[in-house]
């Protein structure tokens, strides 16, 4: 599969919905990638099983604050320049790209580096969706090494990051996205192919290839975009149980700041007073309950959709009075191992509550 | 007194104010020129109401006209643009994502210079002078005189963009320049483009101001013109000459705040009939409730402050589909009958019943329901009384899930039926406490002129661990009130109607994006307002 400018407005789609409420609008993303792809061309979705053991293949994405993004906008040499410095670090060139993360504008961040230096994407991601923070990656979880992480900036500014603990790599990587203006880019998690394979979430590019492209050809045929979204999301196996958690709007957005995040409470209430709905988020929604009993939590995925458009909304973006309804998946096996859970399940961000599937919680069968 | 004026595309709406009532008013059609057809409603309020050209103290005008021209790609300016945030923003060069009609005919004289401030107040990069300089030379010699200058974090900082009009004013007097912080919020690519597509209209804007001056003034009419904006407030003319986008979609505003003020009811859900649409929106402290999407305008994405409005499909002239065999059932089947969302649209007068066609309308069945009275109810065809009670009950139906959609709050709310259509809604509607029919209804639009408030808003980032909350928010109140004053807003009459506040992540300091709006009447003291005075006469200067 190759990616076209066609493909993009799809992968920004999938990208936003599987962003579960986190990781930016994909909106500049996508136009970044078909500037990139514009002038060079498309680019090759390689899949995960392709790569050769011994290829050198690098997680890409961008780290700071969603809203220095969209005002402090990329210069566009910021990923090859940090590719090229890692490349003079390991003496060698690297072979492919991926996302760091498939969700919100991460999911497009290394198109437009891939299309410029010929590069194919893996057709895989580190994370299965977005995470606030960088050892959330499944590479982590997995035992391997952030470092060296190259971090770069419009103005030219390039920092290596060298560390054996991947926790004090994010610490730091932190404290130099904000000295760089509040948003960077970063190389991270360089991979041999053997690696990649073992452990990033294959198939999560074109799932959110899918995704989007099935709820745009269910709005061109006057169809129901959410029943495209569920059927595609698991027919991708990587997300096999999806449905509406719940169907209504907004009453109430509690937002406050800790420790950086933009944590927050969302009530909902049914059409004609019927139902009430609480999420909780922290960037990204971490718990849904309905009538008080929980019906998702993180790592599942959770997602605020505009009930007739079916577009995605950040929890930024989330507001008083919309009229909206709440998606859930099941987050990628992989994240929910035992090893996992400890790094990205309930625990991990203090919800005290254990972790129980979204398909048993909600009686859902695959068919 | 004070004259409202609504210029759309069929009809040019009048209102002439006596204090809080409507002393006359008038619906006009709206003329090639524009002018002739103000000159025309003016004359028609005045003459009926009795009252001397000098009696009337402003008018303000709301007019669909600029949004027209986008949309329609005509009048349209070539734009010099300037971005100042390089190296930042450079993968992203303006006009990316544009409609390739609409490039072509602004053309794509970008010029990307160093600039811009960052999220903690440092500079990106210092203003390159020269480089200013050059671009504002380059664009005379080839006769842009419209000019849109962004820079990053402008919202918070303008000094630069500032910097760079007098720059470029030094090379090019005649330069119409638009700062993209006069029209835009915080989101630079949206920022930007609002800036465009006013330097685009910027001919248009000083034609069509002139136009309706020209009229006033052919009239004998001398009070200040003001226009209407999105948000419901007024500017003067020299200023909506300078911000036309702005402007640009003051028409469902006017209309929802026309209705608060003809009911004194200022929290409220405005249902707005017209012939193919019910369109709803929401009322809170008097201004309608924004949209939190991004809005197009002429296919362009902007973050420009619209109105948040369901259109529902519902309308004095929906059609009803119901097989003429079912039309006087005794129990028809629900299965059969489907309301719109087709709509005969301005033909009603011609294919409904009531007028001699033979469509069944919305409007046929609420005259025959007994609702309303107008057309020949002897053309109605026979429809048994289940059959109309089913029809209403749809339309019931429709109407009330709109409120429910639409209520941000539990309880019921009030409901202020407007727009010609407004027969269409019941007395009692599930959710609504109850349901008020302002007279003048027809006329909302013109009356949200009328009465039109001056407003102003400030923007900022403010780390809370620097500044406390309470502190920070009351020097932003502040700042917003001196702002309505300085732009002419009578000082005892200010009021803070909205404050927006979004936390910021993954910034140190607890920081957030907090916007405060304030508005006032407009002083009536010419003398007080000699910030209206400057800013007009310097921005003629610039044209």
């Amino acid at each position: 599969m190759r990616i076209e400018r066609d493909t993009l407005a799809d992968l920004a789609t999938g990208a936003a919905f599987l962003g579960s409420g986190g990781g930016g609008d994909p909106y500049y993303g996508r136009l970044m990638a078909e500037a990139g792809l514009a002038r060079h061309g498309a680019v090759e979705l390689l899949p995960l099983d392709a790569l050769d053991d011994d290829a050198l293949v690098v997680p890409l994405g961008w780290i700071g604050a969603p809203t220095v993004s969209v005002e402090k906008l990329p210069g566009g040499h910021e990923s090859v320049a940090g590719l090229r410095k890692l490349e003079a670090l390991l003496g060698r060139r690297v072979d492919a790209v991926l996302p760091i993360e498939i969700g919100g504008g991460n999911g497009l961040a290394p198109l437009a580096a891939a299309a410029r230096l010929g590069l194919p994407l893996v057709d895989a991601d580190g994370m299965g969706r977005a995470f606030p923070e960088s050892q959330m990656a499944i590479f982590n979880i997995r035992g391997v090494s952030a470092c060296p992480a190259v971090m770069t900036d419009a103005g030219g500014s390039t920092v290596t990051i060298e560390h054996s603990d991947n926790l004090a790599h994010e610490r730091i990587a932190r404290a130099v996205s904000v000295a760089m203006g509040g948003i960077a880019h970063m190389a991270e998690y360089p991979l041999s192919g053997r690696e990649a394979k073992a452990h990033a979430i294959g198939g999560s590019v074109s799932a959110a290839v899918a995704v989007g492209a099935a709820i745009r050809a269910a709005r061109q045929a006057g169809g129901d975009p959410f029943a495209a979204l569920y059927a595609a999301l698991r027919a991708s196996r990587l997300y096999p149980f999806a449905g509406e958690l719940f169907d209504g709007k907004i009453i109430d957005v509690e937002r406050e700041t800790r420790g950086g995040f933009s944590l927050g409470r969302v009530q909902l209430e049914g059409f004609g007073g019927e139902g009430a709905m609480v999420l909780e988020f922290q960037n990204e929604n971490l718990v849904a309950r309905r009538n008080g009993d929980t019906v998702a939590m993180v790592p599942d995925l959770i997602t605020v959709m505009d009930r007739e458009t079916a577009e995605s909304i950040t929890t930024e973006r989330l507001k008083y009075g919309q009229r909206v309804k709440v998606v859930g998946a099941a987050a990628p096996a992989m994240l929910r191992e035992a090893r996992a859970m400890a790094v990205v399940g309930p625990d991990a961000f203090g919800l005290g509550e254990p972790y129980l599937p979204i398909e048993a919680l909600n009686g859902w069968t695959t068919s | 007194m004070r004259l409202g004026v609504d210029v759309g595309g069929t009809n040019t709406d009048a209102v002439l104010m006596a204090g809080d009532t409507v002393a006359a008013w008038t619906k006009q059609p709206t003329t090639g020129d524009i002018g002739s057809g103000v000159a025309a409603a003016v004359t028609a309020v005045l003459e009926q109401a009795g009252v001397r050209h000098d009696a009337v103290s402003r008018i303000t005008i709301g007019t669909t006209h600029f949004a027209n021209a986008l949309v329609e790609r005509r009048a349209l300016e070539r734009v010099g643009i300037l971005r100042l945030a390089s190296p930042s923003g450079e993968a992203l060069p303006p006009l990316t994502g544009w409609p390739a009609d609409l490039v072509a005919s602004i053309g794509e004289r970008v010029f990307l210079l160093s600039g811009g401030f960052e999220v903690d107040g440092r500079e990106i990069a210092p203003l390159d002078e020269a480089r200013v300089r050059e671009a504002a030379r380059a664009l005379r010699r080839d006769g842009i005189d419209a000019i849109a200058v962004t820079s990053a974090f402008a919202p918070m900082n303008a000094a630069m963009e500032e910097h760079a009009a007098a720059l470029i004013r030094e090379e090019h007097p005649a330069a119409n320049i638009t700062l993209s912080h006069a029209i835009g919020r915080l989101g630079l690519v949206e920022r930007e483009n609002a800036a465009i597509l006013n330097a685009a209209l910027s001919k248009l804007a000083v034609r069509v101001v002139d136009a309706f001056g020209g009229a006033l003034q052919s009239i004998g009419l001398e009070a200040p013109l003001y226009l209407s904006q999105n948000d419901g407030t007024l500017v003067p003319r020299a200023q909506a000459a300078a911000h036309p986008v702005t402007c640009i979609g003051s028409g469902p505003t006017n209309s929802m705040r026309g209705a608060a003020f003809l009911t004194g009811v200022d929290d409220a859900i405005v249902m707005d009939v017209g012939g193919t649409t019910t369109d709803i929106g929401v009322l809170a402290h008097g201004f309608p409730r924004e949209s939190s999407i991004t809005v197009d305008i002429g296919g362009v994405r902007t973050n420009s402050r619209m109105p948040d409005i369901l259109s529902l499909g519902l309308g004095g002239g929906t059609r009803i589909h119901l097989d003429r065999a079912l039309w006087q059932a005794a129990a028809p089947d629900p299965a059969a009958l489907r309301v719109g969302p087709d709509s005969v649209g301005y033909r009603i007068a011609r294919d409904a019943f009531l007028f001699g066609g033979d469509t069944l309308t919305a409007s046929d069945v609420a005259v025959a329901a007994g609702h309303a009275a107008f057309g020949d109810a002897g053309r109605l065809p026979p429809l048994s009384a289940e059959v109309v009670a089913a029809i209403l009950a749809r339309f019931r139906q429709l109407l009330e899930d709109g409120v429910d959609r639409m209520k941000t709050a539990r309880g019921d709310a009030t409901i202020l039926a407007v727009g010609g259509g407004a027969f269409l809604i019941p007395e009692t509607l599930k959710g609504a406490a109850r349901v008020l029919r302002p007279g003048h209804a027809a006329v909302a639009n013109a009356v949200g002129a009328a009465i039109a408030q001056v407003g102003a808003q400030v923007e900022k980032i403010v780390a809370y661990d620097t500044v406390p909350r309470p502190v920070a928010l009351e020097q932003l109140r502040a700042e917003a009130q001196a702002r309505v004053v300085e732009a002419g807003g009578d000082a005892r009459t200010v009021q803070v109607v909205e404050v927006d506040e979004v936390f910021l992540s993954y910034l140190p300091g607890r920081a957030a994006q907090v916007r405060v709006k304030a508005v006032a009447d407009l002083a009536s003291n010419p003398s007080s307002v000699p910030a209206v005075v400057a800013t007009s006469a310097d921005v003629r200067h610039a044209h």
